[in-house]
């Protein structure tokens, strides 16, 4: 099956089918990243601009190392070399991309809604690689993916998601992804971190860790930014740990073979404690490994492929 | 110079008046107002099938002169006024710089006298440079032509210099118009707070950071005697705050814009920077809400909140666009579709939340067409199928959210002082 997107602006956007599509073939180019030769040259000739706006280290080795495998040629343009610096707007530096004639764009933005002003005006496919609070598509698409292969599959799974959901793009995204694949997905954090009307995107709410937690198949902890605390969301960090942080006895309520998941990078002994994040319930690392292929998938089924193609 | 309005519908409702009529203006007066007038040396136009109103009122437009001409003038912008039915606009303050003091106001009229296609009535700062630390010279402002106050876009933080705004304006019988937001709590919101902010990401706005500025600005009215008169209303709970204050005589008034009256949170669903205005869009719940205070007569006034912005300055991401949609040429067309034929009010009340009811809150000797009056009159064709297309605009800006939008009624034909300023019967 084809995409029928032409662009992955968030997993709003995307069908069931197409998101089971972009995982099956991401199972196939999983597989290149064991070979010795790490590299085929599906996107041989074609274009990618990284255009990240917002510092990123994980985020874009994982796009630059999947366009790699894929023997793309890059092209990365961040906020340092930019000329958005300079007071060019958005829209002038996205045209002046535009002239160059890539394939790809894959932007990092701090504001919800740039990869959609972007594809307003530009032919290439766009790529979103986290925009804002808004949406990051390619990680709840390679935390799907790590789900799937440790519990062969999504539907039915109970799912916690801990921590800052006001502020994240990666529980948006993955709260859609998981309902959508027939998930039962309860968020938790403080009320004050807990944007409104959440539970209108399909999951349920709690404010108690202990309670969302309780039997569930897969914690998925997020990272707490010390910028909250300052702006008056919760009093402390260490309060913060208290309340809302995964260790091992709060581990021990979920179901005995439930795996932890963070986006990375980890606070230890904020959110999760380290016991937890190297213990053998966490798949931090797969994730990590699962991006590259993600990412790959993405963009070769962007370029057109079929996953029946990935494959062979 | 004699003008005869011939075998029009007269709408009236600040004089009673839903008939028949024709209307003699002579000098720029109204003249005669009676069945079947004789023409005598007047120049005639028929007006079969069309409504004669008394001339609509805006009472809160922005016409960026001084300062942001690129976006509008006085010219301009009442340019947009006139095609779009209105005899009168209240331009807002916050111009570069602010109307703050004699000098601007006397340099807006000047403007005016200068072409203006409609009346302009300027709004002054109630603090100097807006910045809500001291009063403007409210009384030399007066004496200049200033017909109301405002802070508009700067909300009065302090309570206290709320509580004196109110109390000094009575000196000159002029209301203070809030627009009302607890900026500690909008903190920076770009949308509604609701499904829609969370879903796209985007800040939220709550509604109850109004709900508070509004529920504060009428207690103050009560206490000061001072009139208060609350902008873009948006809420629910404003509504019934101004209901109940009328109830308790306090002297408060509001207005609603067109497009809290037709849109809602979801009209920002894909990131649309037209969709981008303050206050913001909110749900339905309060969507309609605002309909039922518009025909149960809480609300005083329509008015749009003509803010033009450049399409440069719109076409960037979501947060970064300013708030503001241009308003002055699609807001008769979308009452007279989404509210008169929608059935949501009488096309007699409407017609007085565009005329008398601005009237009344700036103290004009406007807002109906007794005779001896100035001769503002506004015809409008009911039945006027048209689509709208911004880049027929007069206003020298472009964002709006209703392009393509076919609508039902408009404004064909504006008068004022006896003057045919546009015509498009």
């Amino acid at each position: 099956m084809k995409l029928v997107s032409r662009h992955l602006l968030g997993i709003e956007t995307l069908e069931p089918s197409e998101i089971t599509t972009i995982l099956d073939a991401a199972e196939s180019f999983a597989e290149i990243s064991t070979r010795e030769i790490k590299k085929v040259p599906t996107l041989r000739g074609k274009t990618v601009v990284n255009f990240f706006v917002e510092p990123s280290t994980r985020t874009r080795s994982s796009f630059e190392l999947a366009e790699k495998r894929l023997s793309a040629d890059l092209l990365n343009f961040s906020t340092s070399t930019s000329s958005l610096v300079k007071g060019e707007t958005l829209l002038d530096t996205a045209k002046n991309l535009e002239a160059m004639a890539p394939d790809f764009i894959v932007i990092r933005h701090s504001e919800p809604g740039a990869p959609h002003f972007l594809a307003k005006y530009c032919r290439s496919a766009i790529v979103n690689a986290g925009d804002g609070s808004h949406e990051h598509p390619t990680q709840a698409l390679l935390d799907a993916l790590t789900i799937r292969q440790r519990k062969r599959r999504l539907k039915g799974l109970r799912v916690a998601i801990v921590g800052d959901i006001l502020h994240s793009r990666v529980a948006r995204s993955n709260v859609l992804l998981l309902t959508r694949m027939g998930a039962d997905v309860t968020v938790c954090g403080p009320p004050t971190l807990i944007p409104r009307d959440a539970e209108r995107l399909g999951c349920s709410l709690t404010h108690r860790m202990d309670e969302a937690v309780e039997g569930v198949d897969v914690i998925m902890m997020l990272r707490i930014q010390l910028e909250r605390m300052r702006g008056g969301f919760f009093p402390t960090l260490r309060e913060y740990a208290r309340l809302y942080g995964l260790d091992e006895a709060r581990l021990r309520r979920a179901a005995a073979d439930a795996i932890v998941m963070h986006p990375g990078p980890i606070n230890r002994g904020v959110e999760i404690m380290g016991e937890v994040a190297d213990g053998s319930a966490s798949v931090i690392l797969e994730q990590v490994t699962n991006g590259v292929a993600v990412r790959m998938a993405v963009l070769y089924l962007l370029a057109g492929g079929t996953e029946r193609e990935a494959a062979a | 110079m004699k003008l005869l309005l011939r075998n029009g519908r007269v709408v009236d409702p600040a004089a009673g008046v839903d008939d028949a009529l024709d209307v003699l203006v002579e000098d720029g007066k109204i003249a005669r107002i009676e069945p079947k007038i004789a023409a005598r040396g007047a120049e005639v136009l028929d007006l079969a099938g069309l409504v004669v109103c008394p001339g609509f009122i805006d009472l809160h437009v922005h016409l960026r002169e001084p300062g942001q001409e690129w976006k509008e003038t006085v010219a301009s912008g009442t340019a947009a006024a006139a095609a779009g039915g209105f005899t009168g606009v209240a331009c807002m303050p916050n111009t570069v710089p602010t109307n703050d003091s004699r000098s601007v106001t006397e340099f807006i009229l000047a403007q005016a006298s200068a072409g203006a296609a409609a009346r302009v009535y300027p709004i002054g700062c109630v603090t100097k440079e807006q910045k809500g630390e001291e009063l403007a010279e409210m009384g030399d402002m007066v004496a200049a032509g200033a017909r109301a106050f405002s802070d508009d876009g700067r909300p009065i933080a302090s309570s206290l210099l709320m509580r004196r705004a109110l109390e000094y304006s009575r000196i000159f019988d002029v209301p203070i118009i809030d627009h009302c937001e607890d900026s500690s709590l909008v903190a920076g919101g770009v949308v509604h707070e609701g499904e829609v902010s969370t879903r796209l990401g985007l800040r939220g706005w709550p509604g109850v950071a109004e709900d508070l500025m509004v529920q504060r600005d009428l207690l103050l009215a009560e206490y000061t005697g001072g009139h208060v008169h609350i902008a873009h209303l948006t809420t629910a709970r404003g509504a019934e705050f101004v209901r109940r204050a009328k109830k308790w005589k306090i002297a408060a008034s509001c207005e609603v814009t067109p497009h809290h009256l037709v849109l809602t949170d979801a009209a920002v669903a894909d990131y649309d920077t037209n969709a981008k205005m303050s206050p913001p869009l909110r749900s339905e719940t309060d969507r309609k809400a605002l309909l039922r205070a518009l025909s149960d007569g809480t609300v005083d006034a329509i008015a749009t909140d003509h803010a033009p912005h450049h399409v440069d300055e719109k076409a960037v991401e979501f947060s970064r666009a300013p708030f503001g949609i241009v308003g002055l040429e699609t807001a008769v067309p979308l009452c007279l579709d989404r509210l008169v034929h929608g059935g949501v009010i009488a096309l007699r009340r409407l017609v007085e939340l565009f005329t008398s009811g601005p009237a009344r809150i700036l103290r004009l000797d406007r807002g109906t067409l007794r005779p001896g009056a100035e001769a503002d009159v506004t015809v409008l064709d009911l039945n006027r199928q048209g689509v709208v297309d911004p880049s027929k605009f007069l206003s020298k800006s472009r964002n709006t959210p209703f392009a393509g939008w076919r609508l039902r009624g408009a404004a064909v034909m504006t008068v004022v002082s006896g003057r045919i300023v546009h015509d498009a019967r």
